[in-house]
């Protein structure tokens, strides 16, 4: 398990409403530079909104999001461009860009963020690509690839740039156990080998045991409970102990 | 008479939210053009797209209704005497408004509907938010590159489309109707000018942004899956042809006042 640091990213009251519906109702959470956190909780509970909110990509309905020491809430899109670079994002399906080869795809933030093509350049890409296992992989377009090798694609792009922070949206859904396993490795390797802090939002318990430092149980956009993952699977509370055992009320 | 009211006012509201909408992605487009990198081989990209995808539509266009037009006024003209008019008449024609409308409206069933599909597929595919989340502005990356390759292509493409007019009008004319090409080639050259066929690549530039802006626009705003995509595409094609034919109205008295049609 690693060591936390200093916080990177601290929530304070955050709420967010979409339409008539109450996605977020005053979360508080701190996340410690270096941690490996792990958010669980049902379908609809605000797991991934929360995720695109400490991105920035949506605003928030009120509250303070704190990333770095910069409150971001107050940022508009191109303020938000350099907070941004500082996390980077896996989504749920990969959102590789589709008319760009693999390689390309992992090239994107290099580029964009003005290195030249180089030899440098050019092994720093092979480097990530071999590290999730991709490395023969590079020319292909992403619609050639299986679910699993979308991930790491994506996976492969979102550290290419060596960011602070990695947030992973539900990077197991739809995947068989061993991808799923092989994955969850990959999280952990990639916290390990690039020292960066990670948030995983999975409904995978199996993540939640090879992944966590700490979990976080959002339940109807509060959180329910917070602590180890010893903590959650020993955990006596009727709620988490649903959640954790995968059991549905019998009038649900 | 109040239900009829307060749908004339959400229709107003809704127009003064769109025209909003434009208006702020406008802006957006300017800082990226010159605030922000462009992005020169996603403007390459967009060129071959938009250019050399477009060649045969252009030029069928241009021909066929430079060749029906031609035929149209020579049946006409025949029973006046005036067939030697007929080349100055459709060369005027295909620069001032046929070539410049057709062309863009072609364009816009095209590049209008690729543009308003691919950005909202990548809409709700997450890649706008995959662009965000590395830090770089949609507007830098999907729209200035599309809107200065249509800069360019957009009045040589409506060039062309008037070059393939007049010369397929001058096919029928002169190879079918048997119009001598002397008188022809006079009443065109007297007629037409090159201030015509700016005319007509100026009001491309209008096109241009017309296309670009509303077809980005709803591929930006897309919304509600697959099915959004369909009806976002549909929208782009449906407000940039009408925008099209309005925009046209008033260009041509803009350009009319600003280059009269020279006297013969």
């Amino acid at each position: 398990m690693s060591t936390a640091g200093p916080p990177f990213i601290s929530v304070r009251n955050l709420h967010k409403q979409i339409g008539d519906q109450q996605i977020l109702r005053g979360i508080n959470l701190t996340i410690r530079e270096g941690e490996n956190l792990v958010i669980i909780g049902g379908s609809g509970t605000g797991k991934s909104v929360f995720l695109k909110l400490v991105m920035g990509l949506i605003p928030a309905t009120s509250g303070s999001i704190i990333v770095d020491n910069t409150e971001i809430t107050t940022l508009n899109e191109r303020q938000l461009g350099p907070h941004r670079r500082k996390i980077g994002m896996l989504f749920q399906d990969g959102a590789l860009f589709d008319s760009l080869t693999v390689a390309e795809n992992v090239a994107f933030p290099l580029r964009e963020s003005g290195m030249k093509d180089s030899p440098d350049m050019h092994s720093r890409i092979h480097e990530v690509l071999a590290a999730v296992g991709l490395a023969d992989h590079g020319h292909k377009l992403p619609a050639a690839l299986s679910g699993g090798m979308r991930k790491r694609a994506a996976l492969a792009r979102a550290v290419v740039s060596r960011p602070r922070c990695i947030f992973y949206d539900e990077p197991t859904a739809g995947l068989d156990p061993i991808v799923s396993d092989s994955i969850d490795r990959l999280i952990r390797r990639t916290q390990l080998h690039y020292r960066c802090t990670s948030v995983v939002v999975t409904h995978d318990m199996r993540s939640v045991r090879s992944v966590a430092d700490r979990v976080v149980y959002f339940r109807e956009g509060l959180i329910h409970f917070e602590g180890s993952p010893d903590q959650l699977f020993s955990s006596t509370d009727p709620l988490v102990r649903q959640f954790v055992e995968g059991h549905c009320d019998e009038d649900e | 008479m109040s239900t009829f009211l307060s749908w004339l006012g959400g229709l107003v509201l809704r127009f003064v939210s769109y025209f909003g909408a434009l208006a702020v992605l406008t802006g957006e487009l300017t800082y990226s053009l010159f605030r922000s990198r462009i992005r020169w081989a996603e403007v390459g990209r967009q060129l071959v797209s938009i250019g050399f995808g477009s060649q045969i539509q252009v030029i069928v266009t241009g021909a066929a209704t430079g060749a029906v037009f031609a035929a149209q006024v020579y049946y006409k003209f025949n029973q006046l005497g005036l067939d030697s008019l007929v080349g100055g008449i459709v060369a005027l024609a295909m620069c001032r408004e046929l070539g410049p409308v057709l062309t863009a409206l072609m364009l816009a069933g095209r590049i209008g509907a690729t543009m308003a599909a691919e950005i909202g597929t990548m809409k709700v595919t997450e890649q706008v938010d995959a662009l965000r989340s590395l830090g770089v502005h949609p507007v830098d990356y999907l729209v200035a590159p599309r809107f200065i390759a249509m800069l360019f292509s957009v009045p040589l493409l409506i060039g062309e489309s008037i070059r393939f007019g007049i010369a397929a009008a001058r096919l029928m004319a002169v190879g079918a109707y048997n119009v001598p090409e002397a008188f022809y080639n006079d009443q065109l050259y007297k007629n037409v000018d090159h201030i015509d066929v700016i005319f007509g690549m100026t009001k491309g530039l209008a096109y241009g942004y017309i296309i670009v802006i509303m077809a980005c626009h709803q591929g930006l705003t897309v919304r509600q899956g697959a099915v959004g995509v369909g009806r976002g595409t549909t929208a782009a094609v449906f407000y940039t042809s009408m925008a099209i034919l309005i925009a046209n109205f008033f260009l041509s008295l803009l350009l009319n006042y600003i280059w009269p049609i020279a006297a013969t």
